[in-house]
């Protein structure tokens, strides 16, 4: 059964086909809300958050510090055994340099690009990353390996959420405000 | 083995295009016909139904499974939809494989469909919903990050660069030529790629698959049945699926560790112990070009670090030592999600057949696999096929 | 060849009407812990996984991409069944009967007090076409099927609310459920009109909690346990999502399912041989209508073997002892995961104060709710 030899059915629709009205639709709007509980490990990692603070969980088989904090080790598979702070510095495990918003529309010309970035926070167990972004550097300084602290909102502008910190920003100032040779990113 | 063998004995995919006029029902039903068209068999003498299909908030429909039974064949016949994000179209025929090899089902019809353009204004944004809804999506995350960051991991671990990547999806789109479900086919060159729009630096828009709409179905049978259906049965010898930690900032970005773990479980069930060798012919999932790469790696088809180099050399075109993605895979036919991951198991299966036409590989391959990848990073299926 | 599968271990965190003090990764650990305990078996050594679960009832996409961890999966084989646990349930089953796997887990969970607007999500599972611009109540469709139900069986609402408080009472008796009442006919009737015929306490409140059951083929049970539940039956059946070519009065999801699972089972006479049943509640009717469909009793004879007795406690087919939605609360994709853990606990003599002497084949049946058309039946035993 060749496919080249089947008819194959799908009617391509182009973006013009709806905004001319040659074909009919239908919308909807959902109104869909959630409030989920936080519970025991990240409830206690935000409120940590709003105070300016990084905490993480230990299990004491396994030996790792974990973060986000949870309340039952994963890999051990029993209740983890204490909490303890970590630092609000770490390093650079990989970013990028982001030009497009969540919904995919681009960033206009006078937005400077996004730049998302896995980091590894100091005091944690190894390879111990969390999703975050940097700031306060150009795209094209920014190195895997690079050394970077959290920039935290003014205590009175904590929430008590991820966003409690700003940015990550590196440690040492940025090199040069020169263009880098290289790829422009 | 002692287990009981499955075929799968019948195929029917839909054109993938970027908006299509069929609702997801009419979309499912047109791969079903055909899958059972294609096998001379009717709704009537389908046992069991299993559909996979990706994220509800494409198509706007809560319970999207249950809103898709009927175009799905399902009508009153034992059905569930199962779901593993992207890895889904892989996982289709495995979920199909349990229902037959278990001894409940003598034909199962399984079915995957995607319908992403419902999403308004762009598919894209449903995906900011997979993200942790605490930890991660106030930082308003999009799924281009998540790859963006682990394309960025693995070049700087191995020394690969963008035009090596770049290859894989000049290579793919220039294959899709020959595939008649294809919806950005078309031939470019590695500056072509370096040159288009940088959307999320290392990711540029020609190293990304397309949202799309379409669907597929294959039609499973057990031994005895699949004998009396065909006279090419392709049996399905080995399925492996594995799912890491959602905790995906604390993994390895640069090696896809599930992806070999579920290959594992299928080479041993299939008695694979050389797969770079045994396997003849592979579809790994490429919804980015760098993704290729990465799963042929942890499809351990090739050394960690060497996907790069054997693509540069020719020894995944058509023609090369192992063909990989001569379907076109998704950067060159679609990618609609769960429908993706089916059509690379029906480009082995019709290759292991030899109906494979334009796109058909030299050397009559008698061992295929197929490969799909999910969720945070995280999920691996992959299915082993021998004619 | 594997020729049963038995439940070796189950755990539960009970069911509550709210949990603000867990997160659900949380809630599923404490199940997922307690099952693995009693099944004397740590999740490193399990096989295969099964999840139960819907996007929009969770709040984010790809659901299967947040089940391993609580569960003890990372980096095995794992996926997530959009349906009921029992149809989780089903999955496990066959994966062990393919010779594959030795053992399965298979884990749902509600976390309903979660989602701000119930009736919102329901309704977001309507027709987007054809129904959601009718912009009615989704229960508008259960009210349909009830006027439909009652007409066809000559069943009052006053029957019905006969369903609320039998179950409401027997709710009671049962720590883990969170709507036990001692309630009559008359509150029921009195509740505020949500879609007459339903009012109100018709309708099952939605309740939080999770259950995570351990499944292993029939050496590794023997081996393992000393009282395996063993699944004798499954079956499971969708009929048409398409509202206007629906057959309003019968349950036929039900009425098939239970035929596919009383044939694996070697049932030919269910009112004769299931010994209690743990049935869909979730709208007071439904009880009625799915023991219609799955022929514990003749066709609109329901209401009437509820009047006599038959199906209470005390009576000679106990149904729903645990409460039922009505009395434990309706858990969504784990509605079939609560009905299991019943049918376990009473054929393990573990149900204390709610425990049916002398019971060895329960059937649990579970239905998807609105607007769906599907259902599935399990059928175990302890012999």
């Amino acid at each position: 059964m060749k496919l080249e030899d089947c008819k194959l059915r799908g009617t391509h629709l182009k973006s013009s086909d709806f905004e001319k009205c040659k074909v009919l639709t239908t919308e909807w709007k959902p109104n869909l809300g959630y409030a989920w509980d936080d519970g025991v490990a990240i409830g206690r990692y935000l409120a940590e958050l709003k105070q300016g603070k990084i905490i993480a969980r230990v299990c004491h088989e396994c030996h790792r510090i974990m973060l986000p904090p949870r309340m039952f080790c994963e890999l051990c598979f029993r209740p983890t055994d204490e909490w303890t702070y970590v630092e609000d510095t770490g390093v650079v495990n990989t970013f990028s340099v982001a030009r497009v918003n969540w919904d995919a529309s681009r960033r206009g010309p006078n937005e400077p690009p996004l730049l998302p970035a896995v980091i590894e926070i100091d005091g944690a167990t190894k390879g111990m990353g969390i999703l975050h972004m940097l700031g306060e550097v150009g795209p094209d300084d920014i190195k895997i390996g690079m050394k970077v602290r959290a920039v935290w909102k003014k205590p009175e502008d904590r929430t008590g959420a991820i966003t409690d910190i700003l940015y990550f920003k590196p440690i040492r100032a940025a090199a040069s405000k020169k263009p880098a040779a290289g790829r422009k990113r | 083995m002692g287990m009981r063998k499955v075929a799968i004995v019948g195929a029917g995919i839909t054109k993938f295009v970027r908006r299509a006029q069929e609702t997801g029902k009419e979309l499912s039903w047109q791969a079903s016909k055909m899958a059972l068209d294609s096998c001379g068999i009717t709704l009537d003498d389908v046992d069991m139904v299993t559909l996979g299909t990706a994220p509800d908030a494409f198509d706007g429909v809560h319970m999207k499974g249950e809103y898709l039974a009927d175009g799905a064949g399902a009508h009153r016949k034992p059905y569930m939809r199962h779901y593993v994000g992207g890895g889904t179209g892989v996982f289709s025929p495995i979920h199909g494989w349990m229902h037959v090899a278990s001894g409940m089902a003598d034909i199962c019809l399984v079915v995957a469909e995607e319908k992403m353009s419902s999403c308004q204004p762009h598919p894209q944004g449903a995906f900011l919903t997979i993200f942790d809804h605490t930890t991660e999506q106030p930082l308003k995350p999009t799924l281009i990050w998540i790859f963006a960051l682990e394309m960025n991991r693995y070049m700087q671990t191995y020394g690969i660069s963008k035009a090596d990547i770049a290859r894989v999806s000049v290579k793919n789109k220039h294959n899709a030529l020959d595939h008649p479900s294809a919806q950005v086919a078309e031939d470019i060159t590695v500056e072509d790629v370096l040159n288009s729009e940088t959307l999320c630096w290392p990711v540029n828009r020609l190293d990304i698959s397309p949202a799309s709409d379409g669907a597929a179905a294959v039609v499973l049978a057990s031994e005895r049945v699949a004998r009396r259906l065909t006279d090419k049965p392709i049996w399905i010898d080995g399925v492996g699926m594995s799912i890491d930690t959602a905790y995906w900032a604390t993994r390895d970005l640069s090696y896809p560790r599930y992806v070999e773990t579920a290959a594992r479980m299928a080479y041993d069930m299939a008695g694979i112990k050389e797969p770079a060798k045994e396997i003849h012919i592979a579809e790994p999932y490429d919804p980015f070009d760098y993704k290729e790469l990465h799963h042929m790696e942890g499809l351990m088809l090739c050394p960690r670090g060497e996907a790069a180099r054997l693509t540069a050399e020719g020894y995944t075109a058509r023609d090369g030592n192992l063909p990989i993605c001569p379907s076109g895979g998704a950067l060159g036919v679609g990618n609609p999600i769960a429908a993706t991951g089916l059509m690379k198991v029906i480009e082995i299966f019709l290759q292991l057949r030899g109906e494979a036409g334009k796109r058909q590989v030299p050397g009559k391959p008698t061992c295929g696999l197929a490969q799909a990848w999910g969720d945070l990073m995280q999920m691996g299926t992959v299915i082993v096929l021998r004619s | 060849m594997v020729k049963r599968v038995g439940i070796i271990g189950i755990g539960t965190t009970g069911f509550r009407s709210i949990t603000p003090d867990v997160s659900y990764r949380e809630l599923i650990f404490e199940a997922a812990r307690k099952a693995y305990t009693d099944a004397g078996i740590e999740p490193s050594e399990i096989d295969g996984f099964v999840t139960a679960a819907e996007d929009f009832i969770e709040g984010y996409s790809i659901a299967d991409e947040y089940c391993p961890d609580q569960i003890g999966a990372v980096l095995k084989p794992t996926h997530t069944v959009p349906g009921d646990f029992i149809q989780a349930l089903a999955s496990g089953y066959m994966m062990i009967m393919t010779g594959l796997f030795k053992t399965v887990t298979i884990e749902a969970h509600s976390k309903a007090s979660n989602i701000k607007n119930v009736d919102e999500v329901l309704g977001f599972g309507l027709d987007p076409v054809y129904n959601r611009p009718l912009r009615e109540t989704p229960h508008a469709i259960a009210g349909l099927e009830m006027t439909r139900y009652m007409f066809e069986t000559c069943t009052s609402s006053e029957q019905c609310a006969k369903v609320v408080v039998k179950n409401k009472g027997n709710a009671m008796r049962n720590p883990y459920a969170a709507f036990g009442a001692d309630i009559t006919e008359r509150d029921v009737m009195n509740s505020e009109p949500i879609s007459l015929p339903l009012h109100r306490l018709d309708i099952a409140p939605h309740a939080d909690g999770a259950v995570v059951a351990v499944l292993a083929d029939g050496d590794t049970a023997l081996a393992l346990s000393e009282t395996p539940i063993w699944i004798e039956g499954l079956g499971w059946c969708t009929d048409t999502p398409t509202l206007e070519m629906r057959d309003w009065g019968e349950a036929a999801y039900a009425r098939l399912a239970a035929e596919m699972a009383y044939k694996m089972a070697g049932i030919a006479d269910p009112a004769g041989m299931i010994d209690f049943a743990e049935i869909c509640d979730e709208y007071s009717f439904k009880e009625l209508q799915h023991m219609e469909a799955l022929k514990l009793c003749r066709p609109g004879d329901a209401a009437h073997l509820l009047e006599s007795g038959a199906t209470s406690f005390t009576g000679r087919l106990p149904i729903n002892v645990s409460g039922g939605a009505l009395g434990v609360g309706h858990l969504f994709e784990a509605s079939g995961a609560h009905k299991i853990l019943e049918l376990v606990e009473q054929l393990r003599g573990h149900a204390g104060a709610r425990q049916i002497p002398d019971v060895n084949i329960g059937l649990a049946q579970v239905w998807r709710g609105v607007p769906t058309a599907t259902g599935a039946v399990a059928i175990l035993s302890n012999m």
